[in-house]
């Protein structure tokens, strides 16, 4: 079992694509079969927490065969922070599908199937462990995702989904360039993630190779995150994909950058990732303070959504780059956290879509009278996102923050007031949604959520609770793996002051004394 | 001398197949009713690349010199044997309905596409240059007069004049050049020739000879500075005659080149080749990015496509070898693919090839946008397509060899070229149809066709790792032709 879960939970959704395709068009059978399939999938992902133990080596479950000649292997294996992130992935998928129950109407096939191809390649993309492998998974999330744009979207899809697809991929070849350079300097050639390390942590290449590697990882993860000032596609991408294409944009699409900046740009160049830090971090506090502004004049509701995730993914930055085992710890939590609240956001805002057309916030005010759960779901998800104590989101922050301060005053202390914006910026909009009069009459009968929007929004609200009080149980294969990607540093520089601070924080210890 | 066996016949039994099915359609042909659809002479050529591709591989058991040491089978050889013949039965698939369509009631079509076909793989395993040069103009000659094939419009009268005119220009540098290398070396025969050369000092003559072959060839395959001619020549030849010659005969020159190039220990060509495939990359790619016919786009980006397989040979070595005999494979795949979908929805007399006529063809014929989707999608390089892979072989060839402003120019130009290849794409699926373009049921034949190339695109993509070996045999072999050795050993695989 431990050799095939992984092959598994990665290539069900593409195997259920595949019969999707062969299925005649009948819309209700095809939601039906994507909906198991996609729940399939979870199921079988559910297997990896339970089946885990953090003390032992790195990476579970591992399945390396060759695959084209000897070079390239199908490497695929999980750490503690890659597995969560697939929970992520396979526990929103089917909440995807619910919301796009009766939102896509239209060629239901097709957008089923690129939807369940998504998938796979977004769970590659966190197991793989050959970067060629990597690549691969990587590029293969831009094609269906831009489709889902383009062929689903609304007004100015077309500009958006172009936009999406070239930055992406424009940036993504320097990804490709660097990892080509180390396949051919390293002796034997190879693409094996651990071996490459391996070279690269025995000093193996020159100060002024790793500096270009460094930047050309870089620069195809920082497009995704997106950090400022690479974050342009995101708002355009965002209003104008489907409810369900938002929710695994920002949830799971985004992670896959800051993924990338802490698995190889940290994990393979330590040094230099510390070297460089210092304007890392001034970007990402851009990021977080100039997202949240603009959220705060946003007029529309998915624009607001989606420079929240601006600020909120710099915390992720953020926490990667003050090199302390806390503040890491703090991102990888702050990556599912952000994955589950701004996910269920971007579902909420789609509910509301359906119903009135438009994402205007002045459109709406008094919904909490004719729509009393949807507003009760509403203001969970707004809480959690804001950082409040027993919710999920106060977890992650806190921990980045305390990294933060450790690392540097002033980075703690600018970070710190953009938790201080979201709360502005959200709880407005909630006033402006939910509270106050009614102004536009047709609002007064809008229906409230049926049964089956409930049935995706509970799964949220619950882990939205459940990763707020009983973080150690998600946290200690995290700090277990952190620990492992971020060792090498120890390595390279011991008398770095910085290498005492790893030490110093325990986020578990830390997490008990609330 | 000695005497003709019968190894020499199968050593050339690919040939002989594809002359009689060849004669035996053009001896038919006047026997059907005049004006009658040439359907049954279509499968009677299909069956005959066939049997030729059949044939190709019975070779495998049959490497060696045959008919007085001009003609070579060996693993190169019979990788292009499969290869050209598979890209003529495909091309034939797709003509059965266009010539119907377009009211093209001729057999002679056929026959002289598996005339072209015997000069293309003859080229392939040809060793000798006079005998090369014999080839290349049968494949040439059969090419112009397809590119007339449509003979009541003028632009496609034009194309095949140009392409006639030009052409016969470029195989009289290639002869010219075949000359000179006689007056360096007293010989015509690449094993020969690389005796001769051997370790001799760097010589004007044969850099002039190379330098003049290089012009011949570069034609053929539309590498620029010697590609003017190819979009106005796609542009007015029959579609499936496009998807012939734009595949077909390149991998044939391709095929030669490297034999130049590499079996006959030549030097000095490294900078003409890093240029021209500079030029062609930047050339093909911008010019691509403003058309708006979809066969000029995908003309010009054949431009592109020969310069990134010049850069695997400005690599050289194994490698680059390997990389230059996959990405042929590779691209005849996507682009004959490309243009069997361009000539199915281009309608009688070819009225829709703009852009926009394919708007909103994603609904209106899933299987033509699918397809078609792919091939883009290997033309752009993206993974888990044969397009990304070769370019992928191709750019770690080029870096290990330290090529790294080649590497980076051809990178950038496959950034660029994503542009106007997703152009299409978007149209397809993003757009409502402007006009009311109701394209034609897609017949079992054609279908067979795009699933096939589908399928080659998509398996070269993901599994390329036979065909990889394979290339590699072939690469290992070409480079070793200079060797004494392997010329030794070829002669006693011979008895």
């Amino acid at each position: 079992m431990n050799a095939w879960i992984l092959t598994l939970v990665t290539f069900i959704p593409t195997a259920g694509a595949i019969l999707l395709m062969l299925l005649p068009r009948n819309d209700k059978n095809i939601r039906w079969t994507a909906l198991i399939i996609s729940v399939l999938a979870f199921a079988f992902s559910l297997y990896l927490p339970f089946a885990y133990s953090s003390e032992s080596t790195s990476f579970h479950f591992e399945v390396n065969v060759p695959w084209i000649g000897q070079a390239i292997h199908y490497h695929m294996g999980a750490d503690g922070v890659s597995m969560w992130l697939v929970l992520l992935t396979t526990f929103l998928v089917p909440l995807g599908v619910l919301v796009s129950w009766k939102s896509i109407h239209d060629r239901v096939k097709e957008f089923f199937v690129l939807f369940l191809l998504l998938e796979t390649a977004m769970i590659g993309v966190f197991l793989a462990l050959d970067m060629f492998l990597f690549y691969v998974f990587w590029e293969a999330t831009l094609i269906p995702m831009a489709l889902l744009i383009g062929m689903y979207g609304h007004e100015r899809r077309i500009y958006a989904a172009v936009k999406f697809f070239l930055y992406t991929m424009v940036a993504s070849v320097f990804m490709l360039a660097a990892i080509l350079w180390l396949y051919t300097h390293t002796q034997p050639h190879t693409f094996d993630y651990v071996e490459v390390r391996k070279w690269l942590a025995a000093g193996q290449a020159s100060a002024g190779a790793i500096k270009w590697l460094f930047l050309g990882f870089f620069i195809a993860f920082a497009v995704k995150v997106p950090l400022f000032p690479l974050h342009t596609w995101l708002p355009d991408a965002h209003v104008e994909a489907p409810t369900a294409g938002s929710l695994l944009l920002a949830s799971v699409l985004l992670k896959m950058g800051t993924y990338g900046l802490l698995r190889f740009n940290v994990g393979m160049f330590p040094a230099e990732a510390q070297r460089q830090a210092p304007w890392i971090n001034v970007l990402a506090i851009i990021g977080i303070i100039y997202g949240a502004l603009v959220a705060l004049v946003q007029p529309n509701l998915k624009k607001l959504i989606a420079y929240s995730s601006v600020s909120h993914l710099g915390f992720v930055v953020l926490g990667i780059f003050t090199f302390t085992q806390v503040g890491t710890d703090g991102a990888v939590y702050q990556m599912l956290n952000h994955g589950i609240s701004t996910g269920a956001l971007f579902m909420l805002a789609g509910m509301l879509y359906e119903r009135k057309h438009t994402y205007e916030l002045s459109a709406y005010g008094g919904l909490a009278t004719p729509m009393p759960i949807y507003a009760t779901f509403f203001l969970i998800v707004v809480l959690s996102s804001v950082g409040l104590p027993l919710l999920n989101g106060f977890v992650g922050e806190f921990l980045i923050l305390n990294g933060a301060f450790q690392d540097k005053i002033i980075y703690g202390a600018l970070a710190a007031s953009g938790v201080i914006w979201s709360a502005c910026y959200l709880l407005w909009m909630y006033q402006r949604v939910f509270y106050g009069p009614i102004v536009h009459e047709e609002n007064k009968s809008l229906p409230d959520i049926n049964g089956r929007e409930q049935i995706s929004l509970w799964p949220l609200a619950i882990m939205a609770l459940v990763m707020g009080v009983a973080s150690p149980m998600f946290m200690k294969s995290i700090d277990f793996s952190v620990g492992k990607i971020t060792t090498a540093q120890k390595i390279i520089s011991p008398t770095d002051n910085k290498a005492g601070a790893l030490n110093s924080g325990n986020p578990v210890t830390a997490e008990n004394k609330e | 001398m000695s005497p003709v066996t019968a190894g020499d016949y199968i050593r050339i039994l690919p040939e002989l197949v594809l002359t009689a099915f060849g004669c035996a359609v053009m001896i038919l042909d006047p026997l059907l009713p005049a004006g009658k659809s040439r359907r049954s002479l279509g499968i009677l050529s299909l069956i005959g690349t066939l049997a030729a591709i059949a044939a190709a591989f019975y070779q495998l058991n049959y490497y060696g010199l045959a008919w007085f040491d001009m003609v070579q089978v060996d693993s190169f050889s019979i990788f292009f044997h499969v290869l050209i013949p598979a890209i003529s039965a495909i091309c034939i698939l797709a003509s059965l309905e266009y010539l119907d369509r377009q009211k093209i009631n001729s057999g002679e079509y056929y026959g002289l596409i598996l005339f072209g076909t015997v000069g293309m793989v003859l080229m392939s395993s040809a060793i000798e240059l006079v005998l090369i040069f014999i080839a290349l103009e049968i494949s040439s000659i059969s090419t112009y007069v397809l590119a007339g094939y449509r003979r009541r419009t003028a632009i496609s009268t034009e194309s095949s004049i140009k392409y006639f005119l030009l052409g016969s220009f470029a195989t009289a540098f290639f002869l010219y050049g075949v000359a000179l290398m006689y007056g360096a070396t007293q010989s015509t025969s690449i094993p020969k020739i690389a005796a001769a050369l051997g370790n001799t000092e760097f010589s004007t003559l044969v850099f002039t000879a190379t330098a003049l072959m290089l012009i011949g060839l570069g034609f053929k395959i539309a590498a620029a500075p010697f590609h003017v001619w190819t979009p106005d020549v796609y542009e007015g030849a029959p579609a499936p005659i496009v998807a012939f010659m734009s595949t077909g005969p390149k991998a044939a020159a391709f095929a030669v080149l490297l034999r130049v190039l590499f079996g006959a220990n030549v030097t000095g060509w490294f900078w003409l080749i890093w240029v021209s495939a500079v030029l062609s990359m930047t050339i093909g790619n911008l010019g691509a990015l403003v058309q708006n016919n979809v066969k000029r786009m995908l003309a010009y980006s054949s431009i592109a496509h020969a310069g990134y397989v010049l850069v695997a040979f400005a690599a050289g070595k194994e490698i680059g070898l390997t990389a230059a005999i996959f990405y042929t494979a590779a691209y005849a795949a996507m682009n004959v693919g490309a243009f069997a979908v361009v000539s199915h929805f281009a309608s009688t007399g070819e009225k829709y090839v703009s852009i926009d006529d394919y708007a909103g063809l994603g609904r209106r014929s899933p299987l033509l946008a699918f397809t078609l989707t792919i091939f883009l999608l290997s033309l752009i390089g993206i993974p888990l397509t044969g397009g990304f892979f070769a370019k992928y072989y191709v750019f770690s060839a080029a870096l290990q060899e330290n090529l790294i402003w080649l590497t980076i120019i051809g990178v950038v130009n496959s950034a660029i070229a994503a542009y106007y290849y997703l152009r299409l794409i978007v149209v397809m699926y993003m757009r409502e149809p402007a006009t009311d373009i109701a394209p034609e049921p897609v017949s079992p034949a054609m279908s067979t066709a795009l699933v096939l190339a589908a399928i080659a695109t998509l398996f070269l993509g993901i599994i390329p790792s036979s065909v990889l070996n394979y290339a590699t045999k072939g690469a290992r072999e070409v480079s070793n032709m200079s060797s004494q050795k392997a010329i030794a050993t070829a002669a006693t695989q011979n008895k």
